[in-house]
């Protein structure tokens, strides 16, 4: 019986292993999917191999040869870079590069799908499908778009690798710590996607927030001496350690501070806690793991109202300084709320304010919102809320938004 | 994100594409109404190529339109849009764009943005849109 989790484990690693051979990316992501189908179709029948692995290259192998074959004269130009000395095997090993060829395979394709050439939708299409083994038609699903769009956004990302004349091989080991930034942003993007979409559907969603977790996990066994994939993955199982509380038996969204807390996955909590005391002693700091300590003492306090705000205020303070941005100076407002009193963190908000695009934007308004109630301001308190709920494209937030203006 | 793009246009006569049946295309020389015609034509080929495009459709003309109305259990059926107005709707793009600024700047492209206008709207029920 091969799991699921085998199954696409395995599915970057013929990728790779047809890459060395054949030298075309774009072919052998192809090739590799054509081999998983028709495991798909023969393995029940015919029982699993011995080897999976080595089922699924020889298969993919000749799927690939075939469509060379294609182009006769393509099929040459392809057959004589084969033979070439790989490139990458003439330069210095990265330190990133160390162990077994197939790990390598799985980071340098997480690195080729996450291209900075390409946009962050393209990048998740292409990690999702050639590292996540998931079909065009799954990832379509799972962000609400026609296959065809899908099958399109694939197609040119793999084009645009080709036209930066990026190969298979792992990136110089000084660009490394860049690139591996942006692997780590498009597995935090697949993440959120999967955390804040709509329940609606899920019935034929895949589950993001799983898949987010399974690969970064994969990411932390090749790097387990990077501080912000172990920061990253603790994040993600801190988040994910709430997600049994977060929705009421109704549906209705649950905000963090009437959680039932028993109902959170304590397994999670504690592989997460212990993952970023662990960077946050041994590695460089990395915004990362502090979002992961903030997630750590809010998992950790026995109710809200024992929250440790004045070490959470702390932490964004850090985390505006490592990476600042709107979101990070919201959340401020509110820790500092908590600390100083309400009047203090409607200060902060004042300056976010001038600035257009957070103006519109509905998170302003719903801390507005909470920190007028919390002074005591319900007519203004209530305002906030509404407006915040008129702004949001969330349905649940929207009902939420709408249900704490109306308590009022 | 995915924003709904509506084409709001106010033509001479009803066709596709409506931007050329304005007042304003009628007005312009031949070569001026080629260059807007590729002008539109290599949006749509830079959107489907980047699957930004989601869906399209051309709208018939508002004269085919009926409006249906409920009034105590009663349906009453008007021809003709529910809104009278000089412009009408004439068509929909969905486009799903990494930022609001992109579904501005592909409505912006539109010809018809020079005439009438492109109103964007969001669609409700994707995640929630990060600053």
């Amino acid at each position: 019986m091969v799991t699921d989790d085998l199954w696409r484990s395995v599915t970057p690693q013929v990728i790779g292993a047809l890459v060395r051979r054949y030298r075309d990316f774009d072919r052998a992501e192809e090739a590799a999917q054509e081999a998983l189908l028709a495991a798909a179709a023969q393995w029940p029948e015919e029982g699993v191999p011995v080897d999976p692995k080595a089922w699924l290259i020889r298969v993919g192998s000749r799927r690939l040869i075939d469509a060379l074959r294609s182009d006769e004269a393509r099929a040459r130009r392809e057959l004589a870079d084969a033979t070439r000395v790989p490139a990458d095997s003439l330069v210095a090993p990265s330190p990133y590069a160390v162990g077994s060829s197939e790990q390598d395979d799985t980071l340098t394709l997480l690195l080729l799908c996450c291209h900075p050439a390409l946009t962050p939708a393209a990048r998740i299409a292409l990690t999702l499908r050639a590292v996540g083994g998931l079909t065009t038609a799954e990832i379509a699903h799972a962000f609400l778009v026609p296959e065809a769009t899908m099958a399109q956004r694939i197609s040119r990302a793999k084009r645009q690798i080709r036209d930066t004349g990026a190969t298979f091989v792992m990136p110089a080991p000084d660009d490394v710590p860049d690139r591996l930034r942006e692997v780590l942003h498009v597995l935090y993007l697949v993440f959120t996607e999967g955390h804040t979409a709509s329940t609606g559907d899920a019935l034929h969603r895949i589950d993001l927030t799983a898949e987010a977790i399974r690969l970064t996990r994969q990411v932390r066994t090749l790097l387990p001496d990077d501080g912000e994939v172990a920061g990253l993955l603790a994040l993600m199982l801190l988040t994910e350690a709430r997600r049994p509380a977060r929705t009421s038996a109704a549906g209705e969204l649950v905000p963090l501070a009437e959680q039932d807390r028993t109902r959170w996955d304590t397994a999670y909590v504690r592989e997460g806690v212990a993952l970023v005391t662990d960077a946050l002693t041994r590695t460089r700091l990395g915004p990362y793991q502090v979002q992961a300590a903030i997630a750590a003492v809010h998992d950790e306090a026995p109710s809200a109202a024992e929250t440790d705000w004045e070490q959470v205020l702390a932490l964004y303070g850090l985390l505006e300084q490592l990476a600042p941005g709107p979101v990070v100076t919201l959340n401020r407002a509110v820790a500092l709320a908590m600390v100083e009193g309400p009047a203090a963190g409607l200060a902060v908000l004042a300056d976010l304010e001038k600035d257009r695009r957070v103006a519109r934007h509905h998170r302003l308004h719903a801390v507005r919102a909470h920190l007028l109630e919390l002074a005591g301001d319900t007519e203004q308190a209530r305002e906030s809320y509404l407006l915040a709920s008129r702004l949001t494209t969330s349905i649940p937030e929207q009902d939420h938004l709408r249900r704490k203006a109306e308590a009022l | 994100m995915k924003y709904l793009l509506m084409i709001w246009s106010n033509p001479q006569t009803w066709g596709h594409p409506i931007f050329l049946r304005t007042p304003e295309a009628a007005a312009m020389t031949g070569d001026e109404r080629a260059a807007m015609l590729r002008d539109f034509e290599e949006l749509m080929a830079e959107i489907s190529e980047s699957g930004e495009l989601v869906t399209a459709q051309a709208l018939a003309d508002p004269l085919t339109a009926r409006s249906v109305r409920v009034r105590d259990g009663e349906s009453l059926v008007t021809d003709g849009p529910f809104v009278e107005a000089k412009e009408q709707m004439a068509g929909y793009f969905v486009v799903d764009c990494a930022t609001p600024e992109r579904a501005e700047e592909i409505a912006g492209r539109f010809p018809d943005a020079r005439f009438a206008a492109v109103e964007v709207r969001p669609l409700m029920g994707g995640s929630a849109e990060d600053l």
